[in-house]
């Protein structure tokens, strides 16, 4: 058997025909996560498409770039419609891109769009509807990996603000397929139970779909039924996931959900310190204030000299008697010189000062008579003078 | 106390505070305020310094859940 020596060249071009001949690989569909993603200055991508356990090679030309309605880059899950070629010059094998589109995002991003409505609308992000988070929580819930940056993080931010801080870990999944149903089942048994005054349901950042347990909709009913208050800390501080809509509130964060979770203790003591300091200078300043009463009342002329008032009162008496006697004096004075003058009148008008002159008055059987035709012979009458009484017979 | 949280208790003092501060109670009245706050602020404060630190993970056993000391890995 003699073979046929032929250059590499050729055996590429023989290579490429083959490629070219077969229908499946001029029109394919694969899927695969992007890596060494390079954007070429003339506009070109070049890349890899790899899974688990295998990559090829992946060029898009400047043409269908334009068409791109995102930026691939490394990590990303991507499906590719394009043809498999072979560049003869190096003698490899690749996918000629002329599509590309996100793996899920686009259904993702419609699911999530389309429950938050609709949650919305339920009335499941209201804000009447949030309770209110513990000040001072005797216990802390935590769901969340119990691997990992995001309870560390808790702990040490807690522990920092409050050395004697109490939190239990309650692990679940947060992400993949199953981790909704187990989150969902801790908050129940949280409820259940008892075990916390507060949770926080944390998870650190990630894509949408590794986040997306936290936007199922068996997640968000279960935080809105949840008697104990949630902080809900799911990524990064731009991610946004429908718990951290329905929680009763949302921390950036998983430490800043720590920190919102566990207040300052050292703040808190150095208020208790404030307010007995207030209550004791608010009670000496009212001391001070009675005996500052009690100081004037003293200081008053009562106290002082208390004769001074009596002998005032005395002076005051006095003063009235004299007034008093002053005016019964006058008075009798006044009653006296009336008599006097009523005395004066009285006299002038008696009988006696007319006898004076010799005039008597005659009477007859103690009657006054003052006609000589009532009289008769021998009938005796009497005379009064002046000075005394006569008796006398008519004749 | 167990009628009233920490918040609660909190606000208390601050109403007790402000009350006294006032200044238009009697001494008498002002003397019992003075004394319900005293003995809040001592009890919140003992509450603060007879807590205990406590880190634990609760691990389901048997279908019970056991709580035990979480240390996170380093």
């Amino acid at each position: 058997m003699e073979y046929n020596v032929v250059t590499v060249s050729k055996l590429n071009t023989y290579i490429k025909e083959k490629f070219e001949e077969d229908e499946f690989l001029n029109n394919i569909l694969v899927k695969g996560e992007i890596s060494n993603f390079k954007h070429h200055y003339t506009g070109h991508m070049y890349f890899t498409l790899k899974d688990e356990n295998s990559l090829i090679k992946c060029v898009m030309f400047k043409g269908y770039t334009d068409k791109l309605n995102f930026i691939p880059k490394d990590g990303m899950k991507v499906i590719i419609l394009g043809t498999v070629s072979v560049f003869e010059r190096d003698g490899v094998y690749q996918i000629y891109a002329k599509g590309m589109k996100q793996e899920g995002i686009g259904d993702l991003h419609a699911k999530y769009e389309e429950l938050k409505a609709k949650l919305e609308k339920e009335g499941l992000f209201s804000e009447a509807h949030k309770k209110k988070i513990p000040f001072m929580p005797k216990c802390i819930g935590v769901l969340t990996s119990n691997t990992g940056a995001v309870i560390r993080d808790i702990i040490n931010v807690a522990t920092r603000r409050n050395p004697n801080v109490y939190i239990k870990l309650l692990p679940v999944p947060v992400q993949g397929a199953g981790a909704a149903e187990k989150i969902v089942k801790a908050i129940e048994t949280m409820n259940e139970q008892k075990l916390a005054d507060v949770i926080i349901i944390a998870r650190g950042g990630g894509s949408l779909e590794d986040l997306w347990p936290f936007n199922e909709e068996i997640v968000a009913r279960a935080i809105y039924a949840s008697k104990l208050p949630i902080i809900s800390a799911v990524g990064h501080e731009t991610d946004f996931t429908i718990s951290d809509f329905v929680s009763d509130l949302r921390a950036p964060t998983p430490s800043a959900a720590a920190e919102l979770a566990v207040p300052r203790i050292e703040e808190i003591e150095q208020k208790l310190l404030t307010y007995k300091n207030r209550y004791k200078n608010a009670l000496l300043k009212k001391l001070e204030l009675i005996n500052l009463r009690y100081q004037k009342c003293m200081a008053s002329k009562v106290f002082k000299d208390p004769m001074q008032r009596i002998n005032e009162q005395y002076m005051i008496l006095d003063k009235f008697v004299k007034n008093l006697e002053y005016k019964i004096q006058s008075k009798l004075k006044d009653e006296r010189t009336k008599m006097i003058k009523k005395v004066a009148k009285l006299d002038a008008l008696s009988p006696l000062k007319t006898l004076t002159r010799g005039y008597t008055v005659t009477q007859y059987k103690g009657k006054v008579i003052n006609s000589s035709k009532t009289l008769k012979l021998g009938d005796e009458i009497e005379l009064t003078f002046s000075d005394g009484k006569n008796n006398a017979k008519i004749m | 106390m167990e009628e009233m949280n920490f918040e609660e208790t909190m606000e208390k003092l601050e109403q007790i505070a402000n009350t006294l501060e006032k200044g238009d109670l009697s001494l008498e009245e002002s003397l019992v305020k003075f004394e319900e706050g005293m003995k809040l602020s001592k009890k919140c404060n003992e509450i603060l310094e007879n807590a205990e630190k406590k880190i634990t993970i609760l691990l389901s056993k048997e279908g019970e859940l056991k709580e035990e000391e979480f240390k996170p890995e380093e």
